[in-house]
């Protein structure tokens, strides 16, 4: 080859730095030019931000109620209308009438009125994750209601109940996961060091397991929580379960890893200076691969969230009080529900852009997984 | 070549062997047993006390009072020599009963998801290995990345809601209203055939882009070889070059993972059925999930797995008659 291969320098002061970078250095590098993995991971940090002070983002509580605006359209804020132009971003206030013939409560736009949408304002008291009392919430308005993306059957404002569920969801996908893979370690490890009758019950254990429909899976084992547990008892249960089913493609590919690895020298060497098996496991085998298991971590990733909101969605996840995106998404269940309320499909944009944030960092991780390769175009 | 098919079998029947305690085990993992749900559906609304030791009856009536590996003995030989697989509380008729009638229109489903799969993905994948890095390309990716995105359910609602706001049908069921009741004609057939082209779409949707994305990968690789350079110089027209080598081989890792795809369909089924109202054994599984019909429940588990592991020898066997290396080691 001629030319220098992109990402390895020939000489001057780019080479001094190229060449005394740490491992992790060259993947930041080769993963911050993947453009599509960076707007990825910035996506899912935003997610994961909103989750996480869903209290503060959410203008209301998830289950606050609006009587008078019962299946309302999304309330866009808007800058300028029939009276004019205006800087601060302003919603029409609703009001009610009502129906002359079925006298039920009907909400009208009133578009003579201005609510002026204003940021840090005084709102439902919340305690920030459960400990700290607060009022503040990032943004609302000072007299009646926002809803951004409209209300439920309920009254129930969507864009706040999104908030929590972004949490729930996110955060049952990352418990499952780690357990995923804290499994996988644990099981694949065993059966990629030690090889032999273990390896091969092992792996036709995993093979078992693996030859069953995912879903149906996941339906059977959650079908089994008692009807009276708490929704507590749920969430930890059903990330339980997402972990248990997950861990064998993740074992599988760790155990590939780790064979061919077990006959390199450096093991060898390890072994002979004494070191016990689960210490060159530790200390020797895994940092050599540990960018892969992240890898193999981030892709796993949309499986278990789609397996949530699946599960969710069919009844046999999450319950209701408890937010999630399945269980926002039971609401467009029925065809009538969605002639009548299209925003209740909002939940299932969340889903689509984190399943496809986390499929492109994936991608771009494994691109950077191993920085002394030449990239593959 | 029969040595081969007697090994696949017999890994056929000790994987399924396995399956069926898995399953057993997921039956039995509901908290209270079939006594208790039997008598409170039977009994509950009817005003009769039922007192314990009318539960401990049925429980003798089904015997529930044997161990548990005499249970699973029982169970596992009625449908091996009787091919029965239990009752059906919820529907107080035989397991058999319920599942028959929607067994054979899973089947269909599957087969035609499979076909649509195959007859988009491959195509379309050396297309796109042929036109590296055009806009058809890149247009192609984006679709894959979305069919992963969006959960299966999610496209059946949107081309329900499409069918409804734009086209005023109605996508869910099997036959359109003026024909649930008319006896079999090309009409009726016809009319089915269009409903279950819908439910076969979005099923297809996430499997073939999954392949597509398989056969673009081989056959780029392949493209790269000296074999193909070699059959150009000696003059091979360019259909041919492609058709002859490269793509033979882009077929292998699609065939090898037909089990796989069953697997991947099977598992969307259920939600998918459900959200279109299509009467097969995935929808049903979520009821009996959902009522803890638990042998009707275990019935669809083992036949949907039954239905991966036979692909799985499918695949095995147009494997080995692909590729004669296969087949010469005896697998």
């Amino acid at each position: 080859m001629s030319t220098e291969p992109p990402g390895r320098p020939g000489h001057g002061e780019e080479a001094l730095r190229y060449y005394t970078a740490s491992q992790w250095q060259l993947v930041w590098w080769r993963l911050r030019r993947h453009r599509a993995a960076m707007a990825g991971a910035f996506v899912l940090l935003l997610f994961a931000l909103m989750g996480l002070f869903a209290d503060f983002v959410a203008p209301y509580g998830g289950t606050t109620r609006d009587r008078d605006y019962i299946y309302g359209p999304p309330q866009i804020p808007r800058f300028r209308d029939g009276n004019g132009f205006s800087f601060r971003p302003f919603v029409h206030a609703l009001k009610t009438e009502r129906d002359p013939v079925t006298l039920r409560k009907i909400a009208r736009i009133d578009t003579g009125k201005r609510r002026y949408i204003y940021f840090f304002v005084k709102g439902e008291p919340y305690r920030l994750f459960g400990l700290v009392p607060a009022r503040t919430r990032l943004f609302g308005v000072r007299e009646g209601k926002i809803h951004l993306f409209g209300t439920d059957d309920l009254g129930r404002d969507l864009f706040s109940r999104l908030m929590y569920a972004t949490g729930v969801s996110l955060s049952i996908g990352v418990l499952g996961v780690l357990l995923a893979g804290g499994l996988a370690l644990v099981i694949g490890g065993i059966a990629g060091y030690f090889g032999g009758w273990i390896d091969y019950g092992i792996q036709r254990f995993t093979e078992i397991v693996r030859v069953v429909p995912v879903i149906p899976l996941y339906m059977g084992l959650a079908a089994a929580f008692p009807r009276e547990w708490s929704n507590i008892q749920v969430y930890f249960a059903m990330t339980v379960i997402l972990g248990l089913v997950g861990w064998p493609t993740l074992a599988r590919r760790l155990r590939g890893h780790l064979l061919a690895q077990r006959n390199e020298d450096y093991v060898l060497a390890a072994r002979l200076s004494g070191a016990s098996s689960a210490w060159i496991i530790r200390k020797h085998m895994l940092p050599s691969f540990t960018s892969y298991i992240i890898v193999d971590v981030v892709i796993s990733f949309p499986y278990v969230i789609l397996s949530e909101t699946a599960l969710s969605f069919i009844g046999l996840g999450l319950r209701p009080p408890t937010m999630s995106w399945g269980i926002l998404l039971q609401d467009a269940q029925n065809v009538r529900a969605i002639e009548q309320a299209p925003w209740l499909f909002l939940p299932a944009l969340f889903v689509i852009v984190a399943v496809l944030a986390f499929t492109v960092l994936g991608d771009g991780l494994r691109d950077a997984a191993d920085p002394y390769s030449v990239r593959k175009r | 070549m029969l040595r081969f098919l007697i090994q696949r079998a017999v890994g056929m029947v000790v994987t399924m062997f396995f399956v069926s305690i898995m399953v057993f085990v997921i039956m039995e993992l509901p908290p209270g047993d079939y006594a208790d749900r039997y008598a409170f559906r039977k009994f509950s609304g009817t005003g009769v006390s039922v007192t314990e030791s009318d539960i401990e009856s049925i429980r003798k009536r089904f015997g529930l009072d044997r161990p548990a590996w005499e249970r699973y003995l029982t169970w596992i030989g009625g449908i091996v020599t009787r091919f029965d697989f239990g009752p059906s509380f919820a529907f107080e008729t035989s397991a058999n009963a319920v599942i028959g009638q929607r067994a054979g229109l899973t089947v269909v489903l599957l087969l035609g998801t499979l076909l649509l799969t195959y007859l988009l993905s491959i195509p379309i994948g050396i297309y796109a290995a042929l036109h590296r890095q055009s806009p058809a390309d890149y247009g192609l990716t984006v679709v894959s990345y979305l069919g992963l995105a969006i959960p299966n359910f999610m496209l059946a609602l949107i081309l329900l809601y499409l069918g409804v706001r734009y086209f005023g049908t109605t996508v869910g069921g099997l036959f359109s209203p003026e024909y649930t009741q008319a006896p079999w004609s090309w009409g009726k057939f016809a009319d089915l055939l269009r409903h279950l082209l819908v439910p076969a779409v979005v099923l297809a949707w996430s499997a073939t882009a999954l392949q597509l994305q398989t056969v673009r990968a081989t056959m780029s690789d392949e493209l790269a070889k000296l074999y193909v350079d070699a059959a150009r110089a000696r003059g091979l027209p360019e259909w041919k070059v492609i058709l002859k080598y490269p793509a033979r081989l882009a077929i292998n890792p699609v065939v090898s993972t037909i089990g796989f795809d069953v697997n991947r369909i099977f598992s969307e089924l259920p939600i998918v059925a459900l959200v279109m109202s299509l009467p097969e054994l995935g929808e049903l599984l979520i009821k009996s999930f959902l009522d803890l019909d638990m042998y009707v429940a275990g019935a669809i588990l083992l036949m949907l797995t039954a239905i991966i592991v036979f692909m799985n020898f499918v695949s095995d066997v147009v494997l080995a008659l692909l590729d004669p290396r296969i087949r010469l080691e005896g697998g």
